[in-house]
């Protein structure tokens, strides 16, 4: 029993759960904390359950279930905590225990309950399926659950579902990047880019105009083959040696090329990214290489300032407002250089939203698996960026920006309201299409 | 104490028509704690914004003898939220709705859930103030605030929260809703029971409503960094700057240890050499704290510090500020267990007490540093220690009463800012003696005879002891 103990201890990450004084300074950052108004639902809240647990306090992990699966994950805490407790690295851990307890795996059981219990059954959920933009964002995950191996654990039904979803974009046109793509002008900076699974399934467009926008700055960009899923959403549900190999596999690919940084242009797979040395941690043969990984991995914003920022032509008309990408702002800590590059725009109209560092709700796949709970999050988000009448959102993540797009038809701000990704934003002035 | 029965719960349910009751585990277990010691499970959290919900709970826990925990956001670093003898703790940080500023009375009214920063912005906004500042007031509740008169930095020169309250409203332990004072600065009639309520740590009733006072927002302001080779020539220099007719509206001190804390943590340039440092805020009409900013370096000179500095633009103030509300979170990594104690002594006893702080930390071999607001007195001895290590934790008990000692000895206080609550109780008779805690007994006993309201909280239980070994 006592060793069991302290199995479930190394298990969870107890020791971890010690820096936490429980001062609460996370509370007033906490979406959760705010839509759901109790303790359990927040990070000091969470980090304490954790903490019963690993002294044998609370003797049903079950406790453990709800709270940390209602977590968004985004890390909004560590940016507020005094003591640097590493919330993100306690929740993966949480989540990992439990799933492994689970009889059937999270990614199947989330996914069947909630595509079938909670997005059918709602009719809230389902106003939004004649609506073409829903059905292309669920495709859209679909395709991310497909080609990052979820897929092949997914219930039989929903086949079903795909059926239903506009058809899929053929491998041809989403493979064609080009190979390398050299710098305009003088070279400054050889950059791998990191393609993703969603940007590649659902924004490839954003994904071609990235690699423009850094060749015109000065680098010669190269696609790598072989690369991968960041392995963010397996991580976040618990699924981490899912993760992990998808990890080594990225390593293995980017260390082909001798490249002076890994560019990505969503905020979630690249906190993925940069964390694979943590990730790795425990693995002697890997985190060295995970390390030399993650120090070169950049997001797009970032590459663009160090070249020299953009060229506009003509100025903008609009009144632009940013919805931070959570995992940019709390851990890549990339926050000045998005907002550099729009306000580097000539005549440039922008107002920042209040709680502007709030999450939307987007929060990888928690916006389907939790949907009441995440639009109760978009909800509030969208009453602040009413108050500053935006004509354009500007996202750094692609779940951002299904969720804000999600939010201005909620809303019915179609007419008067756009969301768009920072990188469209930058080539639409730019003049690159 | 009776535990609650399922008889209790339903009538708790029966009555809580407008919030939330609730009883699962995990929830149990997220009202067990506070910023303190100590993990005590609540049979029930109740959360509701209505006063007549929470008055017949009250009375039913009144009539059933079962213990009654007010509770805002648990920021609390003496225990005043923890439910140690079970039963209902109320979850008042969800009475978030009220808060006016009236500035023709230049008073704001709130429910007791307002986070205290929502009041100093509503205020500013205005071009008021509302003084008290404790350095948690974007978590900590109003309500909390008042429960355990709080202080903060300003404390020095506008003093703290039981100065700005001027009236209340409460439900007593027999779950009555009365008013206390009024919304007049000027109020003799009868005793003075806001002053009463204010601190007395939930133990006589449940805030539900108050009235503050606020001031006009002073228009400038101006810091002064000071570093010294000595601690007790930086204490003799806040002593002699109260002597030279001015009165700063902060004075932070920080001595070497967390110096280098800060400086191992994030390096900001201090000298990890200097034993202490003192940062000055003066506030007040633009030209009065450019002169009296010019005043104090002069003081702080002849008292020997080695270095004075002005910082001349807000940036350069605020990274001044910045290296002081480091040393929290710098000290945290060192050990992880943080003993924060708030002994005050007289001003003119601050450097004496710096002295005996030095001969505690050598004695008991502990890891002491000390910070805080010195210009009031207010010393933040924080003792850094792992509870993993019993052996460690006995000497952390004994170093932490030998402080308190030395307090009292002073003619101080056990507590200036964060409450008696658990951990401090067993000390209360050597600061009041036997007959001056009997009197506290007998207040108690009066207004809440059933012993319902925060049990387990200021009084010491017979031969209780401060043990910090789990």
């Amino acid at each position: 029993m006592k060793q069991d103990l302290e199995q479930l201890k190394e298990e969870l990450k107890y020791e971890k759960t010690n820096s936490c004084v429980q001062c609460g300074y996370c509370l007033p950052v906490c979406p959760t904390y705010a839509t759901m108004g109790k303790e359990t639902h927040s990070p000091r809240g969470r980090i304490n359950l954790v903490k019963m647990v690993g002294e044998g306090r609370i003797t049903d992990l079950s406790v453990l279930e709800e709270p940390m699966e209602l977590c968004l994950g985004c890390r909004a805490c560590e940016t507020a905590c005094p003591t640097g407790v590493e919330y993100g690295g306690i929740l993966e851990a949480a989540r990992a225990a439990i799933t492994r307890r689970k009889k059937s795996p999270t990614p199947v059981r989330i996914l069947r309950n909630t595509v079938f219990k909670e997005v059918f059954p709602s009719r809230k959920a389902m106003n939004f399926i004649g609506n073409s933009m829903w059905l292309y964002e669920k495709s859209g995950i679909q395709k991310l659950a497909r080609k990052s191996g979820l897929m092949k654990k997914l219930p039989s039904h929903l086949g079903e579902f795909e059926a239903i979803t506009p058809s899929a974009v053929s491998p041809r046109e989403r493979t064609s990047l080009l190979r390398v793509t050299p710098a305009k002008g003088d070279k400054k900076y050889t950059v791998a880019f990191f393609v993703g699974c969603v940007m590649d399934a659902m924004f490839r467009k954003i994904n071609h105009l990235s690699v423009k926008l850094l060749s015109e700055a000065g680098c010669d960009v190269i696609v790598i083959e072989n690369q991968t899923c960041c392995g963010a959403l397996h991580a976040h549900s618990g699924e981490l040696e899912e993760s992990k190999s998808l990890a080594k596999r990225n390593i293995e690919a980017f260390e082909k090329e001798e490249v002076d940084f890994i560019v990505n242009n969503a905020g979630g797979c690249g906190a993925m990214l940069f964390e694979y040395d943590h990730l790795l941690a425990d693995e002697p043969m890997w985190v060295e290489r995970a390390k030399l990984f993650s120090d070169k991995t950049k997001d797009i914003s970032q590459i663009l300032v160090l070249c020299g920022g953009i060229k506009a032509k003509g100025c903008s008309q609009q009144r632009i407002t940013y919805q931070r990408s959570c995992h940019m702002t709390n851990v890549l800590k990339v926050t000045e250089d998005p907002l550099q590059l729009i306000q580097s725009v000539p005549n440039v109209e922008f107002i920042e939203m209040n709680d502007a560092n709030m999450c939307c709700g987007s929060a990888g796949i928690y916006n389907i698996v939790n949907y009441d709970a995440s639009m109760e999050i978009l909800d509030q988000k969208m009453e602040n960026v009413r108050d500053t009448n935006s004509t354009t959102i500007i996202t750094t993540n692609p779940g951002c920006l299904i969720q804000m797009k999600l939010g201005i038809d909620r809303e019915n701000l179609k007419e008067s309201m756009r969301a768009i990704h920072l990188v469209e934003y930058l080539a639409e002035v730019t003049g690159i299409s | 104490m009776k535990t609650i029965t399922s008889a209790h719960l339903t009538e708790i349910i029966s009555t809580v028509k407008t919030g939330r009751v609730l009883t699962d585990e995990s929830d149990r277990f997220s009202y067990s704690f506070d910023g303190s010691f100590g993990t005590y499970l609540p049979d029930v959290v109740i959360q509701t914004k209505s006063v007549e919900e929470l008055a017949a709970l009250v009375k039913l826990a009144n009539r059933e003898k079962i213990p009654v925990y007010p509770r805002g956001q648990a920021t609390s670093l003496s225990g005043g939220p923890l439910p140690v003898l079970g039963g209902m703790v109320l979850d008042l940080s969800v009475m978030d709705d009220l808060l006016e500023i009236h500035e023709e009375d230049l008073v704001a009214v709130v429910s007791p859930g307002i986070l205290t920063a929502n009041i100093h912005n509503a205020a500013e906004k205005k071009g008021l103030m509302y003084p008290p500042d404790p350095s948690s007031s974007h978590v900590s509740t109003i309500g909390g605030n008042l429960a355990e008169n709080s202080g903060g930095p300003r404390g020095l020169k506008y003093g703290v929260t039981k100065d700005y309250v001027i009236g209340l409203e409460i439900i007593t332990p027999q779950g009555e809703l009365i008013r206390t004072g009024g919304r007049t600065v000027k109020n003799v009639t009868g005793y003075d029971l806001t002053k009463l309520i204010v601190g007395s740590e939930g133990t006589l009733g449940i805030i539900t409503k108050a009235i503050l006072r606020l001031i006009p927002k002073p228009p400038a302001s101006k810091t002064v960094m000071a570093i010294f080779n000595s601690l007790e020539d930086a204490g003799r220099a806040i002593s002699k700057i109260f002597c030279s007719g001015i009165l700063p509206s902060k004075m932070e001190l920080m001595d070497q240890a967390s110096i280098v804390a800060v400086e191992n943590y994030q390096p900001s340039g201090l000298p990890r050499d200097a034993e202490a440092l003192i940062l000055i805020e003066l506030d007040g009409h633009p030209s009065a704290v450019i002169d009296e900013a010019e005043q104090v370096s002069e003081v702080c000179k002849e008292v020997g510090a080695r270095k004075v500095r002005v910082p001349k633009t807000k940036a350069e103030t605020e990274e001044v500020w910045k290296a002081r509300k480091l040393v929290s979170p710098a000290i945290a990594r060192i050990k992880p267990t943080k003993i924060s104690e708030d002994a005050t002594v007289p001003r003119s006893k601050i450097p004496e007490m710096c002295r005996r702080l030095q001969e505690i930390k050598k004695k008991y071999n502990v890891h002491l540093v000390v910070f805080g607001h010195a210009g009031d007195g207010n010393l933040h001895p924080n003792i850094i220690a792992d509870k993993s290590d019993k052996e460690e934790m006995k000497r952390v008990e004994q170093a932490v009463s030998e402080i308190f000692e030395a307090a009292v000895q002073l003619g101080g206080t056990l507590s200036g800012e964060h409450g008696i609550g658990t951990m401090k109780a067993p000390f209360m008779e050597m600061e009041l003696g036997a007959e001056g805690l009997d009197m506290m007994r007998k207040i108690k006993q009066a207004w809440d005879p059933n012993n319902i309201m925060n049990p387990g909280k200021i009084f010491p239980e017979p031969g209780q002891r401060l043990v910090l070994s789990e």
